[in-house]
């Protein structure tokens, strides 16, 4: 008979010993696990469940930026209105995962190594440049969040290594973002394709000065867009082609029962576009 | 008795009394199927097949039956061999040993997910374990999966015995095309040469899935004695018991089944799954088995509706008058034979008054799980087509294309392809509603960049049906009503039972309860489909409560010591019945029921009837949508759906009936559809990725009901449920059209298929 251990270690130091042991999974949400776990698609001898560590939930607003606990969910980032009101992208991105009741448990971490390339909370994440503050077996260690993912399902952390926290640098002025996907409904449904773009003006009505820009759901992990042709620009229609056209250069999707490679590689230049065209308003707002 | 004229007054038909279910399933107390549980039951798993066609080579159950817990395992060897038998059940033709075959592989599985063993253990996580060590060998074969790839010379057999019905000579090769059927009327294509404007296309529907909320669940208990209980929700508690006893070669006698509250139909509960499986379980193990479907098992192992591949050819003069027409019809009945071909020929032209029409279609079988009925089985997928067509031919003939169909419109007196002479029917006045509603008058409004707005509209129809019916009203000791209907209650039909009832005893609604009986505790009722029960089972109980009537005022004439017809009844009460009668001072029910031991005991009323003269039903609808020209994302801006729907008893279940047919069909229009991998097997067996409407998809779908009662019921009804499904997918398809100038022939319009039709025909 198939029936997981489950803990739930009160510090990290606990954790990391349990997560050491094979077959050990981590939980935070659990909006991915519990799921795989009812379907048989996952099977872990051990579930490890991290929120009742000190700090894996909840948003902290520091001189330097932001610190958010690893299995904090999207329902209190969006609570949060310092957060809100400095990366409006990465906070909109959490809140369109799953419905309002699992948007109350899906934690960032989760949607980070639950390794979908389509995770919605990733690529404003990735476009803001946040650190991951992955603890293990050897310590701490810090990672961007891009190179968190390995490809679908997998991720490079080490045998025992859970991410504790993502920090965010406080954002400059005039700078903002936004995350906009693609999915055949409203709701309730896994992105086609996502972009999330980070830009900062030169002034609230300047041209940009600096642009991120990464796709998800259209390779096997999220990818960055060269944006370098929206800067020094303030997006107009030549610079928005621009946009398009490099998005769409670095797809590299698959076909399959949510879009064709040719579908996904049109939509993600329109994202691009419409999402660089959000943040950069939203920019000149701040 | 009719209670149509002008000058009865209806004090309860045809209110909006709060519905007598609501409380229960609001507050998530309803007992569905899955809730059901008895002592000492066990639970039951089913093993299904990853192929989507092999032989089955061996099964060896030795290590499942051997861990702790399992009680029993069976495979089609636990269940009779039946041999090939015609017979009419549900809404179609079917055969029992299809039925067996599909209940549970015998010899070869047929598709992705058809059941192959099934196991009973002490708990659902044991009976798992169990199931992965069931050894099953099997031999792949090549699959077929998409129906005219089935129809080619030298497409994988499913059935070495299956030889094409319907042609001549018959066939001496097997095939996987069951049957061919043709309606005939007049001479199409001589007729052709008459018309100035000629449409001809070819389309294609995706089979879609009913998508009932409720997975299927029984809970089974097989006596000792050989007397079996069932507790399940189905379409039809009188259907299960006979299914399962041809099934497993019981007595109708031995088997008593109760139905549950249902939480969806549509049609694909018109059949059983998991009920046979668990007698012989329960059977085997002697404890009681219950067994519910996951949503993936639903999927796979359920029945869709049929997808089809539909060519059309339709002429008309150039007033617009259609001179002839043709249909030819693809149908994909899944693993076994039994499309709904019949109903998707004699459907998709009954619109209209035609005199040289020629449709023809074929039954064709393909590696997916078997076709269940699903509201206006067939009709939709032919429909498409059709309406699609009569939309071109407006736009060819630059005529509105409401007023197009005004001039063909079908009337009473009409004779329809399919052979009766209609009558009594609210088609042109569905049309005329459409013409003057407020949706048709309002302006499309405009477009914000990047987006186009289009408007559509189209037609269906849907016989309704009537059949054998059963239905009681017991008077109880405090003047309290009980009614009791053969039925289960899938639309609201105990909400307008009870307030035909009470229409015909004069009383509050509130007084009187209606119950679904089990099948020892009313009479047999053919199942709940068809959309048949408000007319059939309303009729039944309408006499039942009329006996019932009758009885009390012989029991008042009784008490007052006056001959019967000196009685009166009146608002809930009997009164002398003039001067002559007597002085007295009105009796209640309340009154006569608590004397009824002094005038003969318990008053009680029981009809059952084979109910004639159900009438067809005629649905309009219009829709308007905006497409995203970059992504080919659909909004339906507003819908409204107008039919003509008889008499509504309760107009708010009637609107419902409207609006659910809607947006099932505007997502059978957009975005539903089966995903199956290269090796045949079905890639998106859940809700994430088969996409029904979620609620923020879709506007508050408008409804007008026309009421063109049907005077062959005592209130006037015509069946509401199957009608609103059938203009959904041309009606978005032509608003698609009208947005856009790009006809989409191939359902779903998802956005994928939006952007690519858009990007060729810029060029």
């Amino acid at each position: 008979m198939y029936a997981p251990t489950f803990a739930a270690p009160q510090s990290v130091d606990e954790a990391v010993r349990m997560l050491g042991a094979d077959g050990a999974k981590p939980l935070s949400g659990g909006t991915d696990l519990i799921v795989q776990l009812k379907s048989g698609r996952n099977r872990p001898a051990a579930v490890v469940d991290l929120k009742k560590i000190p700090g894996l939930v909840g948003v902290e607003e520091t001189s330097d930026g932001f610190v958010i606990g690893a299995a904090t969910a999207g329902a209190q980032l969006g609570e949060h209105a310092g957060l809100v009101a400095a990366y409006p992208g990465i906070v909109e991105g959490a809140e369109l995962i799953g419905s309002t009741q699992v948007q109350g448990r899906a934690s960032l971490a989760g949607n980070l190594c639950n390794a979908s390339p389509a995770a919605d909370s990733i690529p404003c994440l990735a476009a803001a440049g946040a650190i991951a503050v992955v603890v293990g077996p050897n310590g701490e260690r810090e990672m961007k969040v891009s190179e968190v993912p390995a490809g679908p399902g997998r991720t490079n952390l080490a045998k025992g290594e859970f991410i504790k926290c993502f920090k965010l640098k406080k954002p400059t002025a005039n700078s903002s973002d936004a995350y906009l996907r693609f999915i055949p409904r409203t709701e309730m449904d896994i992105a086609v394709v996502g972009a999330g773009v980070n830009i900062t003006r030169d002034g609230s009505s300047g041209p940009i000065k600096s642009a991120t820009v990464w796709l998800g759901a259209v390779a096997p992990t999220i990818v960055e867009v060269d944006a370098s042709c929206i800067v020094g620009t303030s997006l107009d229609d030549a610079a928005l082609a621009k946009l398009d056209a490099a998005a769409q250069s670095v797809c590299n999707p698959i076909d399959d029962k949510r879009g064709t490679v040719e579908y996904r590689t049109k939509v993600a230049g329109v994202l691009a576009r419409r999402a660089a065209t959000i943040a950069f308003k939203r920019a000149g707002e701040r | 008795m009719n209670y149509l004229g002008k000058d009865v007054e209806l004090k309860v038909v045809g209110t909006r009394p709060i519905r007598p279910d609501g409380v229960e399933k609001v507050i998530g107390r309803a007992a569905f199927g899955a809730d059901f549980r008895v002592a000492g039951m066990i639970h039951g798993k089913v093993l299904r097949s990853p192929h989507a066609h092999a032989r089955i080579k061996s099964i060896d159950t030795s290590k499942a039956e051997a861990l702790k817990g399992v009680r029993a395992v069976i495979t089609a060897n636990d269940l009779p061999n039946i041999p090939s038998e015609e017979a009419f059940v549900g809404e179609g033709p079917a055969n029992f040993r299809d039925m067996s075959l599909n209940t549970i592989a015998r010899d070869k599985v047929l598709y992705d997910g058809h059941a192959v063993a099934a196991v009973a253990a002490t708990s659902p996580s044991i009976a798992e374990e169990a199931l992965r060590l069931i050894d099953v060998e099997y031999e792949v074969l090549p699959n077929v999966i998409d129906v005219e790839e089935a129809m080619k010379p030298d497409a994988p057999i499913l059935h070495d015995d299956l030889f094409t019905q319907g042609v001549d000579p018959k066939p001496t090769k097997a095939s996987n095309i069951a049957k061919r059927m043709e309606f005939k009327l007049g001479d199409s294509a001589s007729a052709f040469s008459k018309a100035d404007v000629i449409v001809e296309r070819k389309y294609k529907t995706a089979p879609v899935h009913q998508a009932y909320i409720e997975p299927h669940a029984c809970v089974v208990s097989y006596g000792a004695d050989g007397q079996a209980q069932i507790w399940c929700s189905s379409q039809g508690q009188f259907m299960v018991r006979a299914y399962c006893a041809k099934l497993l070669g019981m007595d109708i006698a031995d088997i008593r089944v109760f139905p549950l509250e249902i939480g969806g139909g549509f049609g694909g509960k018109t059949l059983v799954y998991l009920e046979p499986l668990a007698l012989a379980l329960s059977r085997k193990s002697g404890k009681p088995v219950k067994m519910t479907m996951s949503r993936e098992e639903v999927f796979r192992g359920s029945g869709p509706t049929s997808g089809g591949a539909i060519n059309v050819k339709i002429g008309a003069t150039k007033n617009g008058r259609i001179v002839a027409a043709e249909c030819e019809v693809m149908l994909q009945a899944g693993a076994f034979p039994g499309s709904p071909i019949g109903p998707a020929l004699m459907t998709p032209f009954a619109m209209y008054d035609l005199s040289d029409v020629t449709i023809w279609g074929y039954d064709v079988v393909s590696n997916r799980p078997k076709v269940a009925a699903y509201r206006a089985p067939g009709a939709p997928v032919s429909t498409f087509a059709t309406e699609s067509a009569v939309d071109e031919l407006a736009k060819q003939l630059d005529m509105d294309p409401l007023e197009l169909r005004l001039i063909n419109a079908a009337k009473d007196g009409t004779k329809a392809v399919y052979g009766p002479t209609l009558k009594d029917i609210g088609f042109v006045e569905t049309l005329e509603a459409a013409k003057s509603s407020s949706h048709w008058n309002s302006p499309l409004g405009d477009a914000a960049p990047g987006k186009r707005r289009g408007r559509g509209m189209a037609s269906g129809f849907w016989f309704n049906i009537g059949g054998e019916s059963s239905g009681a009203t017991y008077v109880n000791e405090d003047g309290t009503i009980t009614v009791v209907s053969g039925n289960p209650d899938i639309g609201g039909s105990r909400a307008s039972m009870g307030m035909m009832a009470a229409e015909v005893l004069g009383m509050d609604v509130k007084d009187v309860r209606t119950v679904v009986g089990d099948t020892t505790s009313v009479g047999f009722s053919f199942l709940t489909g068809g959309s048949r029960v408000t007319f059939a089972t309303g009729m039944a109980v309408t006499q039942s409560a009329e006996m019932v009537r009758d009885e009390l005022c012989k029991r008042a004439a009784l008490l007052w010591e006056i001959p019967a017809e000196a009685v009166e009844w009146k608002d809930g009460k009997a009164y002398p019945a003039g001067e002559n009668a007597g002085k007295f001072d009105p009796l209640t029910i309340a009154d006569i029921a608590g004397k009824s031991a002094r005038t003969g005991g318990p008053i009680t009323g029981k009809a059952s009837i084979n109910a004639q003269g159900a009438g067809p039903g005629y649905a309009t609808h219009i829709c308007d949508l905006e497409v995203d020209e970059e992504t080919g994302h659909t909004t339906v801006l507003r819908y409204t759906a107008i039919q003509d729907v008889g008499k509504a008893i309760h107009p708010s279940y009637v609107e419902g009936q409207l609006q659910g047919g809607a947006v099932q069909g505007i997502g059978w229009a957009l975005n539903e559809e089966y995903v199956y991998t290269k090796d045949g097997r079905l890639d998106n067996a859940g809700f994430l990725d088969y996409r029904i409407p979620v609620a923020s998809d879709l506007p508050m779908i408008e409804t007008i009901l026309v009421e063109v009662p049907n005077p062959r019921h005592p209130f006037g009804v015509k069946g509401v449920g199957e009608p609103p499904i059938v203009p959904p997918m041309a009606a978005v398809a032509n608003a698609m059209e009208n947005a856009t100038g790009v006809r989409m022939s191939s359902l779903p319009m998802s956005p994928p298929r939006v952007r690519a039709a858009l990007d060729a025909s810029e060029g």
